[in-house]
């Protein structure tokens, strides 16, 4: 009897269950639904800036890919550099120039990322990174919000969106002061430190049943989108519980004794990038915590961080604050959270 | 068995109990049932080889019986080139507790002694006895001992003993062994492991529903032999005609103090550890037994083996394989002789099928791959499982770890994987140790659920190695410094003697010199006296 030669390998013997590439797929797949809310209130401007800063999120990564002798295929077949891409560009106002872009990638692929040592190893969210440079660099450009479907005069059609976003002017005859808007958030925030109620500041057609008009709805959509991150187990439910926890624990209160300067807390979680941020960008595995109770502290600190800023802070938002500095935080709390071993 | 480390004024650190607490709530083992951390849900694959019956295949040409094939050091061969051997004879005796004796599976004669590949994740080869069978497969004389139940547990202990009997679940540690230190520790449940846990694997169904009967005798010897009060078997949930079978012989055999209990199937449940967590609650604390808790666990081939040994006389020459996978035309149960090569039992299953390409001994989750199916079936080997191409290819190369944690999730030690991995990779030895990396049981789970196919188990098994050398290595330093200490203290003791012997020669030599000098002042004083009185006398 002639003996038959194996390959062997390493157990487990079975199919794996999941791939890198797959959980982010899952992730821009979940995005979807909110995209196409977005770009039903907004305009088609958002969709231009994913393509656009997904092109150069691609390019960069490539070309760092290339200095660190990494392979290329591998590495951009694995979607994230699209995930940071698509975020990034979801966080935007939707006329924004191009170059916006391509500072913001410049700054989360090649600084964020692959100077930390690429895929893995990155301390910081590189799409935050990304945003937060060019927010405070460019804070005009970066509150150039539209209004959205519904209370809009005028809203660009492809062509006026693709001219203002490659030339950096409206062709005429919009204008910047008859198209823009103050976001809801802006709106409260200017209101309250102007002296105003929040009931009377509410009155304003900006504002939708609970959160912004439209963004709620763009919002419902993430929120969507992010229960099934949950059910496909591509997220955990630890740190969008304790972000959304945390900032309902906040502001509740602060509504119920002070309601003419506090809003409703639905308000805080539909408004804004709450959502999207609890259920996509502070669930980066890479940048986050990684034990359970860990994620519980990380979320909380997102949200108690994000809640101060939008009340006491410079900007109207503070999700992607909040993200960096627990960042920062995430290795001591995993230090210090660690679960107890099996029989000790 | 390891030194009984469990003191009665120790506590446990997760429940703050100390050991005779943890024991006591250890008694209602089975009573409720209990959940572990993390595990995983696989598909069962088990039916494919549980619809045949099993069959025990013709003699093979050739017998290859490896003498390591338990936990100890290797069996040292009493056999040589040309002795004819009964079935039953004795091939190997042990020369330590820990490891186990080997009979001859046949009758026939011994071929030689010969180094071969012997079923080992690393290829090793080590002296194994070739025997070619006569083909009349004789048994040599059988001492049966029926009247156990009278008998001094230390003689039963030596019966299983004399008969190389082994844990079959997997880690082979001598059965002996294991009842001589539950009777030390005082133990008082025995708790019998039926939960079959790794898909594709159905040996122990297949010998559950076969044969409960000699189970539960071998269980009830067991129980004697390590001193316990009652029986838990442990079976799991989705095995519907194993617990028809054992209700039937339970009622017909009449044994006391015996129950059957169903737990859900959960992998890694058949791990020891994980299984007394399921039936008690409790933990076995790390670096503990669980006869320091007052159990002791046997696999339910295991308590077979026993019944055979006490009742029959027959060593442990075969048991139940498991030959399935979608490699394999007619997956099946065999019941092996202990040596019969791989490719033996493939052919009594009909043969490979045209996608065949990988060989695991064991089942997906923690077996290795065999190389060549001429490698022997030993006392370990519960499963041949031949998977395809499709089944074995990673979907990508290994990509670095993104912190997603879903190993953490299934990890059943509640360990970070992910933080072991890192700390492994970049040699943070002391933070891996810290971080418990002895606590992982090799389950497979984090591996399986890796979404950067990262072979952690892998990882983790070098860190363990490394760890153990490390500590070794300190050990011979720590040693080589006590003893440089000595040395250095020896040489100085001689040097400060030698000093003190010369300070006292010099003061011996001093005052002798002293007294010299005193004499020859006396001398020269006397002299000059006579010189002076000569003088005085010259002037008179």
């Amino acid at each position: 009897m002639s003996a038959r030669r194996f390959s062997t390998g390493p157990a487990p013997h079975l199919p794996a269950p999941l791939t890198v590439a797959g959980v982010m797929r899952q992730v821009l797949y979940a995005l979807l639904p909110g995209i196409a809310a977005h770009a039903w209130f907004f305009g088609p401007g958002i969709l231009v800036q994913i393509l656009l800063a997904s092109a150069f999120a691609l390019g960069f990564e490539a070309a760092m890919l290339k200095l660190r002798g990494k392979p290329l295929a591998k590495f951009l077949g694995d979607y994230s550099a699209l995930v940071t891409a698509v975020l990034f560009a979801l966080c935007i106002p939707p006329l924004a120039p191009w170059w916006i872009s391509l500072i913001a990638m410049l700054f989360a692929i090649v600084l964020a990322k692959h100077l930390y040592g690429g895929l893995g190893h990155n301390v910081f969210n590189p799409a935050m990174v990304g945003y937060v440079v060019v927010l405070i660099s460019f804070p005009a450009v970066m509150t150039q919000w539209l209004p959205p479907r519904g209370i809009a005069e005028v809203s660009p059609g492809l062509q006026q969106t693709l001219v203002a976003i490659f030339s950096g002017t409206l062709p005429a005859p919009l204008s910047w002061d008859a198209i823009s808007q103050a976001t809801p958030l802006d709106t409260l925030k200017t209101g309250i430190e102007a002296g105003r109620m929040v009931p009377e500041i509410r009155v304003a057609p900006i504002f939708g049943d609970f959160g912004g008009l439209g963004w709620e709805w763009i919002a419902n959509w993430y929120l969507l989108g992010g229960l099934y991150l949950l059910y496909r187990r591509v997220i955990s439910w630890q740190v969008p519980l304790a972000v959304i926890g945390s900032v309902l624990v906040l502001s509740l209160p602060a509504y119920l004794f002070d309601p003419a300067n506090n809003p409703v807390p639905l308000q805080h979680i539909f408004s804004g990038a709450l959502i999207l941020g609890a259920f996509f960008i502070a669930t980066d595995p890479v940048s986050g915590c990684t034990s359970a109770r860990g994620r519980l502290l990380f979320g909380a600190g997102v949200g108690v961080i994000t809640l101060v800023i939008r009340r006491w802070g410079g900007y109207p938002d503070g999700i992607a604050f909040g993200v960096l500095l627990m960042n920062m935080a995430a290795p001591l709390i995993d230090r210090y959270t660690r679960p107890r071993v099996y029989g000790t | 068995m390891a030194a009984i480390k469990a003191r009665a004024q120790d506590r446990t650190a997760g429940t703050g109990m100390t050991y005779p607490e943890l024991t006591r709530q250890t008694r209602n083992a089975g009573e409720h049932l209990h959940h572990f951390h993390g595990g995983l849900r696989l598909r069962h694959n088990k039916k494919i080889s549980c619809t045949r019956p099993v069959e025990r295949p013709p003699l093979p040409e050739c017998l290859v019986v490896p003498l390591q094939q338990h936990a100890g050091g290797p069996a040292e061969a009493v056999v040589k080139a040309g002795d004819a051997v009964l079935k039953g004879d004795v091939l190997g005796i042990n020369v330590e507790q820990r490891s186990a004796r080997i009979h001859a599976p046949t009758s026939g004669t011994v071929q030689g002694i010969e180094n071969r590949p012997m079923a080992h994740p690393s290829g090793l080869v080590g002296p194994c006895v070739i025997i070619s069978p006569d083909g009349r497969d004789q048994w040599s004389s059988l001492d049966t001992l029926p009247d156990w139940k009278s008998m001094d547990p230390q003689t039963l202990s030596d019966r299983i003993r004399e008969t190389g009997v082994v844990g079959l679940g997997g880690a082979v540690f001598p059965t002996a062994e294991k009842a001589s230190g539950g009777r030390v520790a005082n133990v008082h449940t025995l708790i019998i492991n039926g939960a079959e846990c790794e898909p594709y694997i159905s040996c122990d169904e297949m010998l559950m529903r076969e044969h409960p009967d000699r189970i539960i005798r071998g269980s009830c010897i067991l129980r004697h032999a390590c001193g316990a009060e009652k029986i838990v078997i442990a079976i799991e949930d989705q095995m519907g005609a194993v617990q028809r079978a054992f209700e039937t012989a339970l009622e017909a055999s009449g044994a006391e103090n015996v129950s059957l209990v169903k737990i859900p199937s959960i992998y890694p449940e058949g791990g020891e550890r994980q299984l007394i967590q399921v039936l008690t609650g409790q933990e076995v604390p790390l670096g503990s037994l669980p006869a320091d808790i007052g159990l002791v666990c046997q696999n339910v081939a295991t308590a077979a083996a026993v019944a055979d040994a006490v009742l029959e006389g027959h060593p442990l020459i075969e048991r139940y394989v498991t030959v399935t996978g979608e490699g394999i035309r007619e997956p099946r149960n065999l019941l092996a002789l202990i040596g019969t090569p791989v490719a033996h039992l493939v052919t009594q299953c009909g043969g490979y099928t045209e996608a065949a390409t990988r060989m695991v001994v064991g089942g997906p989750m923690m077996g290795y791959a065999l190389a060549s199916d001429q490698e022997p079936i030993v006392k370990a080997s519960n499963c041949i499982l031949v998977m395809t191409e499709d089944q074995v290819t990673p979907p990508q190369d290994e990509m670095p770890c993104i912190r997603c944690g879903e190993c953490a999730r299934v990890c059943p030690a509640q360990l970070l994987p992910q933080e072991l991995h890192r700390e492994i990779r970049n040699n943070l030895w002391s933070e891996a140790e810290a971080d418990r990396l002895h606590a992982c049981i090799e389950c497979g789970c984090c591996d399986f659920v890796c979404p950067s196919q990262i072979p952690l188990v892998d990882w983790f098994r070098y860190g363990k190695d490394e760890l153990r050398q490390q500590a070794l290595d300190q050990q011979a330093a720590d040693l080589a410094r006590v003893r440089f200490e000595a040395r250095e203290r020896r040489l100085e003791r001689i040097k400060q003697q030698k000093r003190e012997r010369i300070k006292l020669r010099k003061q011996a030599l001093s005052n002798r010199s002293e007294q010299q000098k005193k004499v020859a002042a006396a001398v020269e004083r006397a002299s000059n006296r006579k010189s002076g009185m000569t003088e005085q006398g010259s002037e008179e």
